[in-house]
């Protein structure tokens, strides 16, 4: 049996940069920063009190019903699915073809909190009978599977930061597997409140420069402090490259593969060698049948923790070893702050547009390159150059790691 | 307070819950069949009917008002607060 090819027919995002995908790259091109600070009462006591809040509410883009039954992580989903979709020019499928693949870092806990107010405020018969689908893990992959009907399977898997590469890993083998024609995948969260801000900031986990919101996520750079909490969703439309053939879809890039490990080193720190980073990386791309000088670039998870970036980096030495100093790498996450389980898709749908284009994003804050990193970090300025192959890497709190390989449309 | 007070007022609920437009909210009106309003909704507007008219509606009666006028009807005469 051959490999069915899988290409990418659709974008749509919805970030603290944009409310849609085209703003969110030119924004990113630009280097603009999307975190800003929080003026809710509830952070002031926080140690951390800014964010990279969603630049667009997604209430503007829902009728009312469908937005007042959903968590606002569901409706970051439904928004950037609903995008993607348009944007792949709503293609004819037996919903039996269609499959669903949205995943969530850590779901609805937006809507957890709220209620639980509710159930110690007024009591256990005003807890809102939309609790449970608003806060359970699939409730993102299931809102946007109602949205399309899709029922060819709808999944939510979930890997914390790398939640949203994971869904578009499925979303390939789905394809490849037979068992899908079309696939809608990527990721979303929305957590910007007031106990996941601490727990993140108790883990030492979140930049503290709250006196300088937009230079505060600065990955690779000697002064990076930790992340930068974002919010959001990203969602990719994978087809089968006879199926966008078939239709006359527009063909954006091909995914042509991916690759996942484990750590199984700490919950929550990366292993300091970068090997089972280095080994997703080289996973991803012997599945699609290239070697390490093809890559031309690396889109890194690089969140700006001081442990994460030197790890990925001893992990991109190993993986593409005397072709690692070929690689234009970029850090997205230095504009858009860190959307955990939309980060992965994001991130995708940025390599999918360097590739397109031909352009790889800068780094802002790069300021003063750590020297374990001794990479060439594109900085300062986009760099326009050939892409013709790209991995863009996720790695989560569990030891997930997981690579994708996007190849330029044929 | 009226039937067609409490109608008025329920009206709005229905309207907060479901958006439909208060001027559909009519006691002919059947909640699943006209307005599509399913069981999760459904137990929205009670709750909310319970606070607003200060009447409680048991889980058991839920499932017997099929339209608002069953609703209307309930509240009248499970005895509206004034």
């Amino acid at each position: 049996m051959t490999v069915r090819d899988v290409v990418v027919t659709g974008l749509g995002a919805t970030t603290p940069l944009a409310g849609t995908m085209p703003a969110t790259w030119t924004a990113l091109l630009e280097g603009v920063s999307g975190a800003r600070p929080l003026d809710a009462p509830w952070a002031a006591d926080l140690p951390v009190h800014f964010a990279a809040s969603a630049a667009e509410e997604p209430t503007v883009r829902l009728d009312e019903l469908t937005a007042r039954t959903l968590d606002r992580s569901q409706q970051f989903a439904v928004v950037a699915a609903d995008e993607a979709w348009a944007d792949a020019g709503t293609p004819a499928i037996d919903p039996e073809r269609l499959a669903v693949v949205v995943s969530t870092g850590i779901g609805g806990v937006i809507t957890l909190l709220e209620q639980y107010d509710a159930l110690r405020e007024r009591g256990a018969r005003r807890v809102s009978p939309h609790t449970v689908p608003r806060i359970m893990p699939n409730g993102p992959a299931a809102a946007v599977g109602l949205r399309f009907g899709a029922r060819a399977g709808v999944h939510g898997p979930v890997s914390a930061c790398a939640s949203g590469a994971e869904a578009i890993a499925q979303g390939l083998d789905l394809i490849r597997a037979g068992r899908a024609d079309v696939v809608v995948c990527g990721g979303a969260e929305a957590v910007i409140s007031p106990l996941p801000m601490a727990a993140f900031a108790a883990m030492r986990a979140l930049s503290v420069r709250n006196d300088e919101p937009h230079a505060a996520s600065r990955p690779f750079d000697k002064q990076r402090d930790g992340f930068v909490l974002g919010e959001g969703a990203a969602v990719l439309v994978l087809e089968s490259a006879e199926h966008a053939a078939a239709r006359g879809g527009r063909v954006y890039a091909r995914l042509a593969g991916a690759g996942m490990t484990n750590d199984s080193h700490h919950v929550a720190a990366p292993d300091p060698t970068g090997a089972g980073a280095a080994r997703a990386m080289s996973l991803a791309m012997r599945d699609a049948g290239i070697t390490p000088d093809a890559v031309k670039h690396v889109n890194a998870h690089a969140t700006s923790t001081p442990a994460g970036d030197v790890a990925e980096a001893r992990a991109i030495k190993t993986a593409f070893g005397s072709s690692a100093n070929d690689l234009a790498i970029t850090a997205t996450k230095s504009c858009t702050g860190h959307l955990l389980g939309a980060a992965g898709a994001l991130e995708a749908a940025f390599v999918v547009l360097a590739v397109q284009h031909g352009v790889v994003p800068a780094v802002r804050n790069l300021d003063d390159p750590d020297d374990e990193v001794a990479l060439d970090v594109v900085r300062v300025e986009p760099r326009h150059m050939a892409v013709p192959v790209a991995v863009s890497n996720s790695f989560g709190f569990g030891g997930h790691n997981v690579a994708l390989t996007i190849v330029e449309a044929a | 307070m009226t039937d067609n007070d409490i109608l008025a007022a329920f009206a709005d609920i229905v309207y907060d819950v479901a958006r439909i437009d208060t001027s559909l909210v009519t006691p002919e009106k059947r909640f699943v069949d006209d307005f599509d309003i399913d069981s999760l909704s459904m137990v929205e507007i009670a709750t909310a009917a319970e606070d607003k008219f200060g009447v409680s509606i048991p889980d058991s009666a839920l499932s017997d008002l099929k339209t608002v006028g069953d609703a209307v009807a309930f509240i009248s005469k499970a005895g509206v607060a004034a």
